[in-house]
């Protein structure tokens, strides 16, 4: 059954169809990845899913709950959590710091008992400590919990976004550009990561240049171009697709 | 209690209790400390302000409101001060619910210029709404705070009653008390985590479900509240009020006690306050050169600890 279902989803920027028309779902414990060539509105896509942005038509549901035109922090709440592109952290803070935040939206002691230190809210900032620990050493980043995050290199970031929308208790994590940038062998450990998020009963949405990674990696894939979903299906399909081909390298010119 | 805790309860009462022994019979001096206190609860709010990642020049907006709020209150429809002082805290935090929820979506130079704005739109309202304010002749005859008596046991003196100058100074001190614990808690509970991560990354923030609208909101009438509060006590210690009795000035003033106690400790406008206020007053002597002198000195400070006096810690503290 589908979690995430995104359906017949526009966003019209002035005379430019950023999003046009998009229909597809993603499953529990699904990779699914959205390619596309530059400027095909993935990155939209992904802002309209989170309410980032408010779409111009269409709608989004998680697990039937309409979740169209609500704020981004609702959205969040209700499960659907992104990262961002660019290394989007809480600078000032340990990497440590940066996960328990999340933590804090969903305690159960109330904000008198965090006022005054009750012992229910000890107790739970204890857990969070705990917990984002157990994020953090997951993510391979128990050894440089205790660094301000501005401090970390860059691999290293990426994986801190990561642990920052976990902290967020996600159904659905949308990783943005997740692998742009790392190395084969950093490649190689994000890609376990991104499986590891999933093995977590996790879905992964996730945009990506990558291809090698792309296709290693996916359940399935949503290519776009245009704004337009050209296609979706197993990674060996889309490879085969003679459209998304033509998106990528071009149409063969007869007349040269 | 752990023997750092009782070291400052231990100071903060010697203080209490040994300035007004010491300084009871000069009214000037102790007014000094007085008006430091109070300021310093006024600032506060700036730094909260802050906290969350805005610039705020426009705390002298919110003192003057609650100060006219409490004159109100008292002169025309003869509340105690008691009463009168609350409310004025309430009415500043009312207005920075409604004002806030636009403004506080500007970020960085756009909302310094509209805080910095907003003082001179309270003096203009203050000098127009006459038939409230009475205009630029102020609200004159201001009552001192009254007795409180609970079943004929008085727990506060008439303060007309008593040496003004001392119940003054220490009502301002026990409202300094009140408000930077009350602040130290905010930071250090899941508000203060909430406020940081503002402060670092509205979008991320938002990202993982914090309602960035309504928190920026509460920081912002949390920061005003305490601006009204302060502005009442002045209505109390000067027993009037005009249109300038909060100046753009005092708005920058507040400011800068925040920048230069350090924007990074909850305790940095208390340090910030006292330190310049009363660097300020010493200054006295040099009559015109004294805002020359104080000027460089701010500069001196900003370079040379620009994070703040309490960056400046003792060697053998540092963590």
């Amino acid at each position: 059954m589908s979690l995430l279902e995104v359906e017949s989803l526009s966003k019209r920027f002035g005379g430019l169809l950023a999003v046009d028309d998009v229909t597809f779902a993603a499953g529990e414990r699904e990779i699914l990845s959205i390619i596309g060539p530059n400027g095909a509105g993935k990155s939209t896509l992904f802002k309209l899913i989170t309410a980032f942005l408010k779409p111009t038509a269409g709608r989004v549901r998680l697990a039937g709950e309409d979740l169209t035109g609500r704020s981004p922090h609702v959205v969040a709440r209700c499960g659907v959590v992104r990262t961002f592109q660019e290394t989007t952290i809480f600078r000032d803070m340990t990497a440590l710091d940066n996960v328990v935040v999340g933590h804090h939206l969903r305690g159960d002691a109330t904000l008198a008992g965090f006022f005054f230190g009750s012992r229910r809210a000890r107790a739970s900032e204890a857990a969070f400590r705990d917990s984002a620990r157990e994020i953090l050493d997951y993510l391979g980043l128990g050894a440089v919990a205790g660094e301000i995050a501005r401090n970390l290199p860059h691999g290293y970031l990426r994986a801190l976004g990561i642990a920052i929308a976990m902290a967020a208790n996600p159904r659905v994590v949308l990783l943005d550009e997740p692998f742009a940038g790392l190395n084969p062998e950093e490649t190689d450990r994000a890609v376990d990561m991104v499986r590891g998020i999933r093995d977590r009963g996790i879905t992964v949405l996730l945009v990506e240049h990558d291809m090698r990674a792309v296709m290693r990696i996916s359940d399935r894939v949503v290519v776009l171009n245009f704004g337009r979903m050209i296609a979706q299906g197993a990674p060996l399909e889309i490879q085969r697709d003679e459209g998304v081909i033509e998106a990528y390298l071009g149409r063969p010119d007869d007349e040269l | 209690m752990p023997p750092r805790s009782a070291v400052i309860v231990l100071a903060v009462l010697a203080y209490l209790v040994g300035a007004p022994l010491i300084l009871g019979n000069r009214p000037y001096d102790i007014g000094v400390l007085t008006s430091a206190a109070a300021l310093s609860v006024i600032s506060a709010g700036v730094w909260l302000t802050f906290y969350i990642g805005r610039i705020h020049i426009g705390q002298g907006a919110f003192a003057l409101l609650g100060g006219y709020a409490a004159a109100v209150a008292m002169t025309q429809l003869g509340l105690s001060f008691w009463i009168a002082m609350p409310l004025a805290g309430l009415a500043a935090a009312l207005v920075a619910v409604v004002i806030g929820f636009p403004i506080l979506r500007l970020k960085g130079v756009y909302f310094a210029m509209v805080s910095l704005s907003l003082t001179e739109t309270a003096r203009l309202t203050a000098q127009s709404f006459a038939s409230v304010t009475g205009g630029p002749k102020g609200i004159l005859n201001i009552p001192l705070p009254g007795a409180v008596e609970v079943f004929g046991l008085t727990l506060i003196p008439d303060f007309a009653r008593v040496n003004p100058h001392v119940a003054l100074f220490v009502l301002a001190t026990v409202l300094a008390i009140a408000t930077f614990a009350a602040l130290y808690r905010i930071v250090n509970s899941r508000l203060g985590w909430l406020f940081r991560s503002l402060q670092q990354n509205e979008d991320l923030a938002a990202s993982i479900g914090v309602n960035v609208a309504r928190l920026r909101v509460v920081a912002f009438a949390i920061s005003s509240f305490l601006g009204g509060v302060g502005g009442a006590f002045f209505v109390a210690v000067q027993q009037s009020i005009y249109p300038s009795t909060f100046q753009v000035q005092d708005s920058i003033y507040l400011m800068l006690y925040c920048f230069l106690g350090g924007l990074g400790y909850v305790f940095g406008p208390l340090a910030g306050t006292f330190v310049l206020f009363i660097a300020f007053e010493f200054l006295h002597g040099l009559n015109e050169f004294q805002p020359l002198i104080y000027a460089v000195l701010m500069i001196v400070l900003m370079l040379w600890l620009p994070n703040g006096l309490l960056s400046l810690r003792l060697p053998g503290r540092r963590p």
